[in-house]
């Protein structure tokens, strides 16, 4: 499968009301954690995968894909997780880090590599002010693919998406 | 069961049950931040825990799913090294303990992303980016407790030591670890010398020193002999599921 989701767009208007429900301004396709739909014999099958092993969102994520389709009339769809290729940031659109923005959540400002996780401490830019004098707080925030900076120019804390 | 399914159950074993130890953390962490950080790495455990489970699953026609193999195993039949089973203790302790388990994740699995077993493969390009930041989120904290004050280097040195005989079983291959090199697993020699680099680095950063290096190192648990923690951890973990079988949420 490569990195590019492979949905028919008559799909595509169904999974936007698919919300993250974690980050509910994003849908799971600004996610990108939904890879693929296919048409088989017996219904759909949606292929997604998580963005972190243990994402507690996913659950509740395969049932609201199940929902939407049954609601617009697909019956039999079934959802399969696969693993490969791993979840990255770097499929977030332009769109999907604007919105993230909007909401006070810093998007992943850069691509990822080795040095980001190994290297330096990463900067991330106030998504309320813009300020680059900003600081860590903790590695982790508020789910396991945010980390917690701190502000010095605006003063306000606020959730960072780490690159992974 | 063939030697490949335990060896899905040897590296599930060690993230469920580290997971499980972070998970009481939950609610109890010395800061609010803390907290959140190790409940969110013990997630991530779980998450890989229950991946290598499905793959058992799948393989073995005597569980149904995930679950049961967590949930209604005995202790013996746990294949996880003696370290992730060990009390919690301190914030010093946990983190130390971390710190000695991810800095051994991390080259086993950025060595495991190169084996040609799909599922070993897949599962370590997923866990190995989590791993990294598990590392590096405990290696800060290494060096901001050893290299702090006199108390916390006290009790951080404490810890290292209590630990350090409890390191060695990870990277002491038996035959499991043998066979496992056919699917792509790596030489444990080979990830000792990176492992043991890791530790050194960061322990001299934060002014820590282990008394005794070449202490004898204390093994067992990934044959299923373990310490009398384990016991109580699957007391707590399985009261659930055995008091109310097949009970869902």
């Amino acid at each position: 499968m490569s990195d590019t989701p492979d949905i028919a767009n008559k799909y595509i208007e169904i999974l936007e009301k698919v919300r993250d429900p974690e980050i509910p301004v994003l849908s799971v396709l600004d996610m990108g954690v939904v890879r693929k739909v296919e048409e088989t014999a017996t219904g759909l099958e949606v292929t997604i995968t998580p963005t972190y092993s243990g994402c507690p969102a996913m659950d509740t994520i395969e049932e609201d894909i199940l929902h939407q389709f049954k609601a617009h009339g697909f019956k039999g769809t079934k959802v399969k997780t696969v693993l490969y290729p791993p979840w990255t940031t770097d499929w977030f659109s332009e769109e999907a880090k604007e919105k993230l923005r909007k909401t006070g959540i810093a998007p992943p400002d850069h691509s990822i590599s080795k040095a980001d996780l190994m290297g330096k401490d990463t900067t991330a830019t106030c998504p309320r002010c813009n300020s680059k004098d900003t600081s860590r707080i903790s590695e982790f925030g508020s789910t396991a693919c945010k980390a917690l900076y701190k502000c010095h120019a605006c003063g306000d804390p606020f959730d960072y998406f780490k690159c992974i | 069961m063939d030697s490949y399914s335990s060896y899905l159950l040897r590296i599930g074993d060690n993230a469920l049950i580290l997971g499980q130890r972070l998970a009481e953390i939950c609610g109890h962490g010395p800061v609010l931040e803390e907290d959140i950080a190790l409940t969110n790495i013990s997630l991530d455990l779980i998450g890989q825990a229950r991946m290598a489970y499905q793959r058992y699953a799948e393989l073995e026609s005597d569980v149904k799913d995930e679950d049961e193999i967590a949930f209604k195993r005995d202790s013996h039949e746990f294949y996880n090294c003696l370290l992730v089973e060990l009390d919690n203790g301190d914030f010093g302790m946990t983190i130390a303990r971390q710190f000695f388990f991810s800095a051994f994740q991390v080259p086993y699995l950025e060595a495991l992303t190169q084996s040609e077993d799909e599922f070993l493969r897949n599962f370590a390009l997923k866990s190995v980016k989590e791993a990294k930041y598990h590392l590096k989120h405990s290696a800060q904290w290494m060096v901001r407790l050893g290299d702090g004050t006199a108390e916390s280097h006290d009790r951080m040195e404490e810890s290292v030591n209590k630990l350090w005989p409890y390191t060695g079983e990870l990277m002491i291959a038996d035959e499991l670890d043998e066979k496992a090199r056919a699917w792509g697993a790596p030489d444990l020699l080979e990830i000792k010398k990176i492992w043991s680099d890791t530790v050194e680095r960061t322990l001299k950063e934060a002014t820590l020193t282990i008394e005794a290096p070449d202490v004898w190192m204390l093994r067992g648990g990934k044959q299923g002999n373990h310490t009398e923690h384990l016991g109580l951890i699957l007391a707590e973990m399985q009261f659930l599921q055995r008091a109310y079988p097949g009970l869902e949420w």
